[in-house]
């Protein structure tokens, strides 16, 4: 196994029972993705995108072939020992944010921290650190209702980053952010990647996002039909 | 740790719809603690009452007599044993001799036990001494239970009619010396009380009785044949019963509001498992096992019932100390079920009571809670995020 492939998939294939059959969402996929990338899957709706970071997310298991993050293959892991890895190494960003409505900034952001049974001082510390990140440090007791979208994306991302995580996988997060808010982002997310080595990997249709990728892995029907460094 | 401090957070955070089901549990709480605390002080009451009254440190019946059964008191009297004579004359026991008779208030015809027993006891809390005083008939005191039904006042005279050993009718003037106030049925309804020396000459019997009420201080280890002792197992097993009664019937109030403010939760879970799919989701994808996020939910819901016990301390411990000073007045005319009942109850609270019922309580709840949460580990992650489940 290459310890710089933080991610390995080896023949993945994703069928959904449909009917009285299966329709098949993933089709044989084999990438790896190395620490430190700034990779996203592109492709049109219903190429696969989603089902892809699901699994490499451990969300989701395979229905054939592996997928293999930090040594850990997905499809082999219980449901406690996927939870285990996604608390500490995985990060995720939601298109529709999923803050916690009831907590303020602060306590969204320091959930993760929480699961991880970190000390006091040592979350407080973590939090406004990441909110530094993303240049909320002067929202922490505002609640989500009160953001704008932006603000909430970018409080979503303080969130999937306070732990520091090996790998941040984004499902279309710019789809609901206006161009002007979609490069703050993205601007952020690429500070991140530079200044802590985090790997992420984005699926979307975004072309303002594919601007900033890196590498762009294009899905159709399930199957990788390019995979380029850009 | 960590659950119960999320689960505060979001149902804090969940605002009116939580206040409202903790106040109603808060409100259920103190009322079902009132409640048990009113009979349980009716219940203390009743043993003291009767103590007091009736049954003093316990009777010794002679053989055969049954006071569901009047029947029995034709043959349940005979003579006292030199033993008692003298344990009467140390003020240890007091006897008493009962026979039927039959009383004519205002032309009506009333059956009545006509109880004989010594004046000068110290036994029971009858005031026997005012039948010492001189009248021109024979002198009987009476509950205020019979004086109002057979509409008797201090002072009246009323004619008695009895049988005496050999079932010979005869008939004398009684005349009313004391009205007492008792809360023991048992020594008032139906029943006048008169020296026992005047019911032993006019029944003929000297020197006998039906049984003996033992001084309250005072344990009867001895044996006489024909006699019977009664403890207060015995003695105080119906009222227990009762009471016990009383309790459950109480009870299927509460059990029917506990049962409402249980589905008010059950409810609320459920529809906020159907509500935050996403946000259960979220709380996989951040690392949570099906099981933490399972009791993360069971928690919040159990919750309810630990803010209502510690927000219900608050009005509840000086509303139940209030209550306790005051008391509880019986509505006229409520069922005693032939038990001794004061005008006004005041409660007993125990520690164990207060335990029980807020356990209880949430015990419940968590079990409430918990049913509908365990939908959750049945959620896939990938669905929940999407919160598109039905
Ligand atoms: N739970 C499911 N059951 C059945 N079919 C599914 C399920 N989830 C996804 N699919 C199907 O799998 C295919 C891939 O879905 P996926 O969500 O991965 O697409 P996507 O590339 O993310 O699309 P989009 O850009 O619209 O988000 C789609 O055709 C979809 O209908
Ligand atoms: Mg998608």
């Amino acid at each position: 196994m290459n310890n710089s492939h933080i991610v390995i998939t080896e023949g993945l294939v994703k069928h959904y029972p449909i009917g009285g059959g299966y329709f098949t969402a993933l089709d044989g996929i084999d990438l790896q993705f190395g620490t430190g990338e700034f990779a996203g899957v592109v492709g049109p709706s219903g190429s696969g995108k989603t089902t892809l970071l699901n699994i490499i997310g451990s969300l989701d298991s395979p229905s054939e072939g592996k997928a293999v993050i930090l040594d850990q293959s997905v499809g082999e892991l219980s449901q406690k020992q996927a939870a285990h890895l996604r608390k500490k190494y995985l990060g995720f960003i939601f298109q529709t944010y999923n803050l916690l409505p009831v907590y303020t900034v602060f306590e969204n952001v320091e959930f993760p921290l929480l699961l991880l049974n970190m000390s006091v001082s040592d979350r407080r510390k973590a939090v406004l650190d990441a909110l530094e990140w993303v240049g909320l440090n002067d929202k922490i007791k505002s609640r989500p209702a009160q953001l704008s979208g932006g603000e909430c994306q970018r409080v979503a991302i303080a969130r999937a980053m306070v732990k520091k995580p090996r790998l941040v996988l984004a499902d279309e997060p710019t789809a609901n952010l206006d161009a002007a808010n979609s490069h703050h982002i993205l601007q952020t997310m690429e500070k991140l990647n530079k200044d802590l080595d985090t790997t992420f990997i984005f699926a979307t249709h975004d072309d303002k996002v594919i601007k900033y990728l890196k590498r762009k892995i294009t899905l159709e029907d399930g199957k990788v039909i390019k995979d380029e460094i850009t | 740790m960590t659950a119960i401090k999320l689960a505060l957070r979001n149902l804090i955070g969940a605002g009116l719809r939580t206040w409202l089901s903790v106040i109603v549990l808060a409100f259920i709480l103190i009322l079902i603690i009132w409640q048990y605390a009113i009979i349980d002080g009716w219940d203390k009451m009743a043993i003291r009452d009767m103590i007091a009254w009736e049954i003093g440190g316990g009777q010794i019946w002679t053989e055969g007599y049954d006071p569901y059964d009047p029947f029995t008191l034709e043959d349940s009297h005979r003579a006292l044993p030199q033993s008692f004579i003298d344990d009467i004359e140390k003020g240890n026991m007091a006897p008493i001799l009962i026979t039927q008779a039959s009383i004519y208030p205002e032309g009506r015809i009333m059956s009545i036990l006509l109880k004989g027993i010594d004046p000068s006891q110290q036994v029971s809390e009858l005031p026997t001494g005012k039948l010492l005083e001189e009248y021109d008939a024979i002198p009987a005191i009476i509950g205020r239970a019979m004086a109002r039904d057979s509409k008797l006042n201090i002072g009246d005279y009323t004619t008695v009619r009895w049988r005496d050993v050999d079932g010979t009718f005869d008939a004398t003037e009684l005349v009313i010396a004391d009205i007492f106030k008792s809360d023991v049925p048992a020594v008032d309804n139906g029943q006048m009380w008169i020296s026992i020396d005047n019911l032993r000459e006019m029944t003929q019997m000297p020197g006998e009785a039906t049984l003996i009420v033992t001084d309250q201080d005072y344990t009867w280890t001895g044996e006489e044949s024909g006699w019977v002792l009664k403890d207060y197992d015995f003695l105080l097993k119906d009222m227990r019963e009762m009471i016990r009664l009383k309790k459950v019937g109480g009870s299927v109030f509460y059990i029917i509001l506990m049962l409402l403010a249980m589905l008010a939760i059950f409810d609320t879970q459920v529809l906020s498992i159907f509500r935050r799919q996403k946000e259960i989701g979220t709380y996989m994808a951040m690392g949570m096992t099906r099981g933490q996020v399972v009791k993360l939910f069971t928690v919040e819901g159990a919750m309810h019932s630990i803010l209502a016990v510690i927000l219900g301390a608050i009005p509840g411990i000086p509303l139940l100390y209030y209550l306790a000073r005051v008391g509880y007045s019986m509505p006229a005319g409520s069922d005693s079920m032939g038990l001794p009942i004061a005008e006004t109850i005041y409660p007993a609270y125990s520690v164990g009571l207060i335990l029980s019922v807020m356990i209880l309580v949430i015990i419940t709840t968590t079990i409430v809670s918990f049913l509908p949460s365990r939908k959750i580990s049945r959620m896939k992650p990938t669905e929940a995020i999407k919160g598109k489940l039905q």
